[in-house]
């Protein structure tokens, strides 16, 4: 025990006294979270729009009224024709232009059917399926409440609630994955170039030429970037919660202890990493071309993986992270406990397993 | 007995054998020379004796213990430092000193006690709360040696230790051996330079994985009648280029 302790003593004097570790330790989260939630979102706020009421009636102007009350479009202009709405996407400003058939509330009454065309720049094809999708669900809303009014007979009643995040807030997806990104990056990486330091620095072999058991030495070195996967953790929580507004539905206990997992599970890897290599530099390459960048792509976290063409769907389930979103969503959004995510924690453990056996067999084999 | 015995010690990696059936003991309070060229198997066989690797075949005891199976005993009981520095570059002097006793299991007032005399035999008390890395590198080495035996191990092993620093420095260094060795510290030490092989008691010089001679360097020089180790080393590389 007493070894233990000298042993993770030095291990915090190498990473307090680093600064580029303690910037890749606590830096990075904190700006990568601000990033990702405040800068890098898809959600539409204030989007500028153009509108052509050709009709200018009581109907229309509650149309144009209903759309800019939600807070998601802003009008930036009034057009007077249709010539000028090809000169107001040039000037690009607008994303969407709304045209309003003329006698809009007239064809309404008399032939149950009013007339809205809406124009978007799809050279954002992402932006402008999100507008359009909000305009249109605000005009079946509008309609909606006007054939309450009118009691019209025969109309399909679509009524979509989004679950689980109604505002849509993207942040909600960042958090979470920011997190798993950060805890993967951090322990995987580190471990595995800690470990690589020590090898590549000759002290390795001091310490095995030491009575320090190998198992002591590994675990004296990952100890402390468990504690301090788990501050990060809960720094990122706390930022999630108290800045973004995310929720915390489920157990605290329950999701805490599935982050000590995740931390295990990249930790775990990290050692694996560092039982194929010698040198800094080739842990470090493989850690981020080989662990984050496929984490980022396929864990679900940017790219949906339900869009993915099925050999990435396959790949996409040996990445230790899509697991862990999966995770932390639930619980956090759902408020699901163990008995809905015992699937998933239970691939994770299996999966830390394999790395620590792999890691194992691969320390064998270099000291025979 | 003897702290280092060896019997036919080898180690093959396949099909390659590194060290070939070697056999040698050294003696208590010895300064004992392990020469070669690189490749020649002398990190091996250092390895092996170090309890980090096993041996294929052959027998070897190391401070009364097995290789094969008291390797832990072993390691309680040697110090060692390599080529590369032993030390921390961004731990202090003293935390070196501190991280290296505590994993041996010395106590704290021990490991106290020691930083004091050790500091003073080093002259470096001034330097005690300064990183290892703004040290200059014979200091390190000589430094790196002294924590090598801080636990009184009964033997040292020494892989290649004043790579790369001035004649001034080395001969310093080595005044720190003789020291050690005095006290009845087994000295086992692999070197390229041949000067520093005449500083030795006994001298051993491998070639291909074999012990190819083995004696006092006065008596290697008689053997081979060289002027120097130095031609005592030529002779015996120019033998194997030759078959």
């Amino acid at each position: 025990m007493r070894q233990f302790i000298v042993f993770a003593r030095k291990e915090f004097y190498h990473i307090f006294r680093d600064r580029r570790t303690l910037l890749i330790l606590f830096g990075m989260p904190i700006v990568q979270i601000i990033l990702f939630g405040f800068a890098i979102t898809n959600e539409i706020k204030n989007a500028d729009i153009a509108v052509l009421d050709q009709s200018k009636d009581y109907y229309s102007s509650r149309l144009v009224q209903k759309l800019t009350a939600g807070g998601y479009f802003r009008i930036d202009r009034n057009l007077r024709d249709q010539s000028s709405i090809t000169a107001a996407f040039r000037e690009g400003r607008i994303k969407m232009a709304v045209v309003i058939a003329p006698e809009f509330s007239q064809s309404f009454h008399h032939h149950n059917k009013g007339r809205v065309q809406l124009l978007a720049d799809a050279g954002d094809p992402n932006t402008a399926t999100t507008l359009i999708n909000y305009a249109t669900a605000i005009i079946g809303n509008f309609q909606q409440e006007l054939n309450g009014e009118l009691e019209l007979p025969l109309t399909i009643d679509t009524t979509v609630t989004m679950e689980y995040n109604p505002a849509l807030k993207s942040v909600f997806l960042f958090v979470p994955g920011v997190m798993t990104l950060i805890l993967l990056l951090v322990s995987a990486m580190m471990t595995s170039i800690t470990i690589a330091r020590e090898k590549e620095l000759g002290t390795m072999e001091i310490l095995l030429v030491s009575p320090l058991p190998p198992a002591l030495i590994i675990v004296g070195k990952v100890v402390p970037y468990i504690v301090l996967s788990f501050i990060n953790a809960l720094i990122i929580l706390t930022m999630g919660v108290f800045i973004f507004g995310m929720p915390i539905k489920g157990s605290l206990v329950l999701l805490l202890a599935e982050c000590v997992l995740f931390v295990l599970t990249s930790l775990s890897l990290g050692i694996l990493i560092s039982s194929v290599t010698d040198k800094q530099q080739t842990a470090m390459m493989a850690s981020m071309m080989g662990l984050l960048m496929p984490t980022a792509l396929l864990s679900g976290f940017i790219f949906p993986i339900e869009s993915m063409p099925l050999p990435l769907q396959w790949l996409s389930n040996i990445m230790p992270a899509k697991w862990f979103i999966i995770i932390l969503k639930d619980i956090m959004l759902k408020g699901s406990g163990l008995q809905y995510v015992w699937p998933q924690t239970l691939v994770l453990v299996g999966m830390t397993l394999f790395f620590v056996i792999m890691s194992i067999r691969n320390f064998k084999i270099r000291l025979s | 007995m003897d702290p280092i015995i060896t019997n036919g010690l080898t180690k093959r990696f396949g099909s390659f054998i590194a060290t070939n059936a070697i056999t040698f003991e050294v003696k208590k309070g010895e300064i004992f020379g392990f020469l070669g060229a690189n490749g020649a198997g002398k990190t091996t066989a250092m390895r092996m004796l170090c309890g980090l690797l096993r041996p294929s075949s052959g027998t070897a005891k190391v401070a009364g213990y097995d290789v094969y199976t008291q390797s832990e005993k072993i390691k309680q009981n040697i110090g060692y430092m390599s080529q590369k520095f032993s030390l921390y570059e961004d731990l202090k002097v003293k935390e070196n000193i501190r991280f290296y006793g505590g994993i041996y299991g010395l106590s704290d007032k021990a490991i106290k006690e020691k930083t004091t005399q050790l500091l003073k035999k080093l002259q470096m008390e001034a330097e005690a709360d300064q990183l290892v890395s703004a040290l200059p590198l014979g200091w390190k080495q000589k430094l790196s040696f002294s924590i090598a035996i801080l636990h009184d191990p009964s033997i040292v092993f020494l892989d290649e230790p004043t790579g790369g620093v001035d004649p001034l420095t080395r001969r310093q260094f080595w005044d720190l051996i003789y020291e050690a060795a005095s006290r009845g510290v087994t000295v086992f030490v692999t070197t390229h330079y041949m000067d520093e092989a005449e500083y030795c008691d006994r001298v051993s010089i491998m070639v291909d994985g074999r012990i190819r001679a083995l004696d006092t360097p006065r008596r290697l020089r008689e053997q081979f009648s060289a002027a120097s180790m130095d031609d005592v080393f030529l002779q015996l590389a120019r033998e194997k280029a030759k078959s």
